[in-house]
């Protein structure tokens, strides 16, 4: 039975995730569609499974859940920031800083989150990966403290990613 | 007060908070001079920025009764590809040394773009 529901449907979260793409969409709710939605939340991830081919270990729903709450908010407050600096700090008082962050994470998946996330939040844009994976290059727009960005990035994001991908 | 007006004024408000913060992304791509600088501005601002206005898309159809939710959907494309396109500027600029070099990472040998084989860079400083 299982083997049969992997078989079937091997991205239950995929699957979830391109009926409610499906159902948005249509921007409209009615039965028909919602089973047209699932026919194709099926269909999809079985067709494309074998450009799947590694899977991430572990995945933790609830964790991903409230971290997307917290990456919410600090876009929310990241904006805000990086609008005052525009608007007030002169170019020639601007204080960039390259950051190197040497990283725990190892899936790629998790990787792509983290700089995702870096880029959206807070001043700081990824810019680069090193050959093997092992470290992150992140730009930031005005600091005075560039450890205790660094400090951030670490505690804030990778350390919650690495609960998630665990 | 009918739904109607406090959906309006609320969808004006989003509409103006929304201007502003994309009128900011570009006084910020504007004002910075150094490539690295000028990409933070547009990536971020434009993310709040759309975002408002598009939630303003979403109250104004609630208000006028046809519910409407599907600007949810560009505002989650957006999120997945606003990095991806910021992450590709600045590996152009680390590539072309149109910004300052980074410093060398420390586990690894070197940055992957700057990783470019031997007999390449020739070629590459030709263009």
């Amino acid at each position: 039975m299982t083997r049969a529901f992997n078989w079937l449907i091997p991205h239950p979260l995929l699957t979830l995730i391109l009926t409610l793409v499906w159902m948005l969409l249509q921007n409209e709710l009615s039965a028909g569609m919602v089973v047209f939605g699932v026919i194709l939340g099926v269909i999809i991830p079985w067709g494309t499974s074998i450009w799947w081919p590694d899977t991430p270990k572990g995945f933790r729903l609830g964790k991903m859940i409230s971290y997307s709450f917290v990456v919410i908010w600090d876009i929310i407050v990241a904006n805000i920031q990086v609008a005052w600096i525009v608007l007030t700090v002169p170019t020639s008082k601007l204080k960039p800083a390259w950051i190197v962050v040497p990283l725990e994470l190892r899936e790629p998946e998790a990787i792509t989150m983290l700089a995702g996330t870096i880029t959206l939040t807070p001043g700081t844009v990824s810019a680069d990966l090193s050959d093997q994976g092992h470290s992150l290059l992140v730009h930031v727009l005005h600091t005075d403290d560039p450890d205790g960005v660094l400090d951030d990035i670490k505690t804030r994001y990778e350390a919650r990613l690495l609960e998630i991908f665990s | 007060m009918t739904p109607q007006i406090i959906s309006t004024y609320l969808a004006g408000l989003s509409l103006i908070i929304g201007s502003g913060f994309v009128v900011v992304g570009v006084i910020g791509l504007l004002k910075f001079n150094d490539p690295m600088t000028r990409l933070h501005a547009p990536t971020k601002v434009g993310t709040v920025g759309i975002g408002m206005l598009l939630a303003a898309s979403i109250v104004h159809s609630y208000g006028i009764g046809e519910p409407s939710t599907h600007e949810l959907l560009i505002m989650a494309f957006l999120f997945v590809t606003a990095p991806i396109s910021a992450n590709f500027i600045a590996k152009v600029n680390i590539h072309r040394r149109a910004c300052e070099t980074p410093p060398a990472p420390p586990e690894d040998d070197t940055w992957s773009t700057l990783n470019v084989p031997e007999g390449n860079i020739e070629a590459d400083k030709a263009t």
